[in-house]
C-alpha cells in the first residue's frame, strides 16, 4: 500500500476520532500512536511508522500538536530519539527493535550516550572502556569510566561504546551495546556545568553485566556504528522548519519587546544574524530533502558548526542588547535538570549553555575536520596512530 | 607615551600577584556563586590594608600612595587574572576619582582602607550616558537604583542628586543582593528613602563624568588580565592534552587561533597601556584612549574567555575547571561600563566619523 500526503492526514484525522486526546490515558494513547505507525512515519510498518518519507513528519507532529495531543518526551529523550533509536533501527535485530523502539518512542524509557571518556573525547575511537566476554560466549562484562554525559541520572538504557579487542588497531577493536543503567555496576555521578546545572555525568562501569541480545552490530564493528549515530545526531539539529524558530526567535522577539535597547549598531548584527539563521533554515531543508532518501553521512557535520556558531552569537548579543539586565542571572543552584532546552530560562543560560553547542556531538573543529577530508578529499593530518593495536598506543 | 612597564610596575604587580595566588584560588572563587563570599573581605582587607592598594590613587597628602593610572592598570591586570572579588574598580578607582577634589575626611578613609565606596550608578553606565535620577529633599535623598557594583562591600554610597554628590551611609540604605552573571563582581539593588546624605562634590557632573571614563579605561587593563589568563591557560593545557596520539595544540587549526588570540591579546595590552598612560598623564587624547580601549579590549577579553572554553572542550564547560569565571567575568565587563558599542558611538563623535543622518 502507497499512501500520498493527503491519505496520511486522513490517517491521523481517523486516528484522532478513535482516540480522544481529552480522554484516552497518556501511554495508552501515545502506545496507539505508535502502533498505528503514526509515531515516526519514515519508520517501518510494525515499528511505529510506515515507511513513508522522513519530510511527512513534521505534519503529521503538527496535526496532533494542534489537538493537544500527549507529548513523547520529545524534550526529555533527545538522545533516545535522535541518537539511539536510528542506529537500532539500521543495526538492531528484531527482538532489539520489538523490545526497546516503542517503550523508547513512549517516552516511558529515556536514553543517554556512553561514548566520551576522560581520554577519548574527540579521539573517540581510543576509548578504554572493556568489554570481555564470560567464557567466551556468555554475557559481556564492561569496566571502564565514561564522561559528560548527559542525562545519564534519568536513563533507563544506553547506547555504549566498549573496546573488545585491544589487540587491534583502535577503530577496529570496539563494539556497541545497549546497556542497561539499572545495572549494579554502573554508578551515577552528577557533573556541574558552568549553568550550575548538573545536566551531564561522570558514570563508572564496574562489571556490568550486558547480555550477547544487547550487542548492536557485529563484534569489532562499534566503530561504524557509532558513526551512524553520531551523522543521525548532526542532522538532527541544524535548521528548522519554521522560520524564527529558536535562538533567532528568542533574540527577536527581545528586540520587538523593548524598543528602548534599541541601537544602530546592534540592529546590524541582528539583522545579520537574522539572515543567517534565515540561511541556516533553508540550508537544512536542502540537505535534509537530499537525504530523504540515504543515510546522513558528513552533511549534518555543517549544519551542526553553523547552528552552534549562531546560536553562540546571538545570545551573546543578547546579554550585550539587554545591557544592565544582561549582568543579572536567575539563579545558579545546582539543580539535575530531566531536559535541555537551549533557549529557555534567563538570557545567561542561554549564552552559557550556547557555549556547549560547538562541543556536543563532536567539537566544530573536529566537524571542521570531517567536512575538509570527508566531503572536500583533503589530505588528512598524519595519523600516527591508525594503524597500531590500541594496546600499544601511549595512554 | 610609554606602552611598556616600569621596575615600580613590575614589581608592584609581582606583589600582588604573590598575594592573590595566596588568598585567592579558584576554589574560593567559585565558591561566590553558592553564596559564600568569605573571601571578599580578608582579600580586600589583606590588598587594602597590607599592600595598600585602596589609596594607590590619592595623593600623598590626603593619605595615599600618590600613584598614577598606570600603575592602578597593573593592579587591574593581575586582579583579572585572578578573577578577584575586590572593590579595587569600584572604591579605588571610580568612587576615589569621584572624591578627589573633595574636601572632607572621605578620601582619606578610603585612602587607608578603612572605608569602603561605591557610587550609585548601575554597573552597565557607560560614561557619556545619563545618569540614574534621585530626588533631593532637605539634605533626605530618596529613589531606587539597580544592578550597582561594589554596594554590597561598601560603607558608603556616592549618590548624585541635584548636580551634586552626596554620602550616604551603607546602613541608611536598603541594599539588596542580585543574583549575578558574574559573581565576582555582585550587583545589588539599592533603596534610599530619604536617606541622609552629606555633600561631597558641588559640582558632580564633570567629577562622575571623568570617573567613569577613568573606569572605563582602566577596566581595559583588567579585561586584558581575564584575557591574558585565558590564553595562558589554554596554551598550557593544549600543550599537554593529547588526543590522536598526539598534543592538540599541535594541530594547526589549533596553532592557528591560539596564534590568532595571542596577536589579539597583545594588541589588547598595547589599547590598554596607551589608555592608562594617558590617562596618568593627563593628556588630551585620554578620552579618544578609553573609548578605544574599551571598543577594542572588551570584545577581546569575551573572545579569549570563549575560546579558552571552547577549546578545554568538555572540562572547559565544567563547573570546577575555573574558565568559567573568565568568561562570566568577560561577557559581564564587556557589558560594564558600557559595551564596545556604545563605546565606539561615542569614538565616532570624538574623532569627527558621525554616523549617518
Ligand atoms: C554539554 C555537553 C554534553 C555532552 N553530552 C555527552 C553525552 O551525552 N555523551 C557523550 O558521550 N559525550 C557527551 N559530551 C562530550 C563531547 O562529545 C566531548 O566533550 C567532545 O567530543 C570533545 O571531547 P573532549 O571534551 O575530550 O575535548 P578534546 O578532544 O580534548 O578537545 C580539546 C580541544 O581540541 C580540539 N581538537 C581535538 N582534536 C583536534 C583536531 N584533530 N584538530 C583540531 N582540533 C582538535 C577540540 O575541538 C577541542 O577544542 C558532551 C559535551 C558537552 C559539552
Amino acid at each position: 500500500m502507497t499512501i500520498d500526503e493527503q491519505g496520511l492526514r486522513r490517517q491521523v484525522e481517523e486516528f484522532l476520532a478513535a482516540h480522544d486526546p481529552a480522554t484516552t490515558e497518556r501511554l495508552e494513547f501515545l502506545r496507539a500512536r505508535y502502533d498505528a505507525g503514526l509515531a515516526w512515519v519514515h519508520f517501518p510498518e510494525g515499528h511505529g511508522g510506515l515507511g513513508l518519507p522522513q519530510a511527512w513528519q513534521p505534519a503529521v507532529d503538527a496535526l496532533f500538536e494542534a489537538v493537544g495531543a500527549p507529548d513523547n518526551g520529545r524534550k526529555t529523550n533527545g538522545i533516545g530519539l535522535g541518537m539511539a533509536a536510528p542506529t537500532i533501527l539500521r543495526f538492531g535485530t528484531e527482538e532489539q527493535k520489538q523490545r526497546l523502539l516503542r517503550p523508547l518512542w513512549t517516552g516511558e524509557e529515556v536514553w543517554c550516550q556512553l561514548f566520551s571518556e576522560p581520554g577519548a573525547g574527540s579521539d573517540l575511537a581510543a576509548l578504554g572502556t572493556r568489554a570481555v566476554r564470560e567464557d567466551g560466549d556468555g554475557d559481556w562484562i564492561v569496566n571502564g569510566q565514561k564522561v559528560w554525559t548527559s542525562g545519564a541520572h534519568n536513563a533507563r538504557f544506553a547506547i555504549l561504546v566498549a573496546r573488545t579487542n585491544p589487540d587491534l588497531p583502535k577503530h577496529q577493536g570496539i563494539t556497541y551495546f545497549l546497556a542497561d543503567m539499572t545495572d549494579p555496576g554502573v554508578e551515577v555521578r552528577p557533573l556541574r556545568q558552568i549553568t550550575g546545572e548538573a545536566e551531564f555525568n561522570e558514570v563508572f562501569l564496574t562489571d556490568v553485566r550486558i547480555p550477547d541480545s544487547m550487542r548492536l552490530g557485529e563484534v569489532g564493528q562499534g566503530w561504524a556504528v557509532a558513526n551512524a549515530t553520531l551523522s543521525n545526531e548532526r542532522v538532527a539539529i541544524g535548521g528548522s522548519a519554521v522560520r524564527e524558530n529558536g535562538m533567532i526567535g528568542v533574540v527577536a522577539q527581545t528586540w520587538r519587546d523593548r524598543p528602548e535597547l534599541r541601537t544602530p549598531e546592534l540592529h546590524d548584527r541582528l539583522l545579520r544574524l537574522w539572515v543567517e539563521a534565515e540561511v541556516s533554515r533553508l540550508t537544512g531543508q536542502r540537505v535534509r530533502q537530499k537525504l530523504a532518501q540515504g543515510q546522513p553521512g558528513a552533511e549534518g557535520a555543517a549544519l551542526k558548526v553553523t547552528f552552534a556558531r549562531i546560536a553562540q552569537q546571538l545570545s551573546g548579543l543578547e546579554l550585550e542588547m539587554l545591557g544592565e539586565d544582561g549582568l543579572r542571572y536567575s539563579d545558579w543552584t545546582l539543580v539535575r535538570p530531566d531536559h535541555v532546552d537551549f533557549t529557555g530560562r534567563d538570557a545567561g543560560y542561554r549564552y552559557l549553555r550556547a557555549k556547549g553547542n560547538s562541543i556536543e556531538g563532536g567539537t566544530s573543529e573536529i566537524l571542521r575536520n570531517i567536512m575538509a577530508e570527508r566531503v572536500l578529499g583533503l589530505p588528512s593530518e598524519p595519523r600516527v596512530d591508525k594503524d597500531v593495536p590500541w594496546k600499544d598506543l601511549a595512554k | 607615551m610609554n606602552l611598556l612597564y616600569t621596575e615600580v610596575e613590575d614589581d608592584l604587580r609581582a606583589t600582588v600577584r604573590k598575594l592573590l595566588a595566596g588568598r585567592c584560588d579558584a576554589t574560593a572563587v567559585t565558591a561566590l556563586y553558592d553564596g559564600d563570599r568569605s573571601v571578599v573581605d580578608v582579600l580586600w582587607k589583606a590588598l587594602a590594608g597590607e599592600l595598600g592598594l585602596a589609596g594607590l590613587l590619592v595623593p600623598e597628602e590626603r593619605g595615599g600612595a600618590g600613584a598614577t593610572a598606570a600603575e592602578a592598570a597593573v593592579v587591574l591586570e593581575e586582579l583579572g587574572r585572578a578573577a578577584a572579588p575586590v572593590p579595587f574598580l569600584t572604591s579605588a578607582v571610580i568612587a576615589t576619582l569621584v572624591l578627589c577634589e573633595s574636601e572632607g575626611p572621605l578620601l582619606g578613609e578610603l585612602a587607608s582602607g578603612e572605608k569602603t565606596a561605591a557610587l550609585l550608578v548601575p554597573l552597565s553606565t557607560a560614561p557619556h550616558t545619563p545618569l540614574p535620577v534621585i530626588q533631593a529633599a532637605d539634605g533626605r535623598l530618596t529613589g531606587t537604583v539597580t544592578s550597582v557594583a561594589g554596594a554590597i562591600e561598601a560603607d558608603v554610597l556616592l549618590v548624585v542628586a541635584d548636580g551634586a554628590v552626596h554620602a550616604v551611609s551603607a546602613a541608611d540604605a536598603e541594599i539588596t543582593p542580585v543574583v549575578s552573571l558574574d559573581m565576582t563582581r555582585q550587583l545589588a539593588d539599592v533603596r534610599l528613602a530619604g536617606a541622609a546624605g552629606e555633600l561631597v562634590v558641588a559640582d558632580a557632573e564633570m567629577a562622575v563624568r571623568d570617573a567613569l571614563s577613568a573606569g572605563a579605561a582602566l577596566l581595559a587593563s583588567e579585561q586584558v588580565g581575564v584575557a591574558q589568563w585565558c590564553l595562558e591557560t589554554t596554551v598550557a593545557y593544549l600543550k599537554e592534552r593529547k588526543q590522536f596520539g598526539r598534543a592538540v595544540g599541535g594541530f594547526q587549526a589549533i596553532k592557528h587561533r591560539l596564534a590568532d588570540l595571542a596577536i589579539g591579546v597583545e594588541s589588547a595590552t598595547a589599547a590598554a597601556r596607551y589608555a592608562a598612560a594617558t590617562l596618568a598623564a593627563g593628556d588630551a587624547d585620554a578620552a579618544v584612549a578609553s573609548n578605544v580601549a574599551q571598543a577594542y579590549v572588551s570584545d577581546l577579553a569575551v573572545l579569549a574567555a570563549e575560546e579558552a572554553v571552547q577549546l578545554h572542550a568538555g572540562i572547559g564547560m565544567t563547573w570546577e575547571h575555573p574558565a568559567h569565571l573568565y568568561l562570566k567575568r568577560a561577557k559581564a565587563d564587556q557589558i560594564a561600563l558600557g559595551t564596545a558599542g556604545a563605546h565606539r558611538a561615542r569614538l565616532a563623535e570624538l574623532v569627527d566619523l558621525p554616523a549617518p543622518r
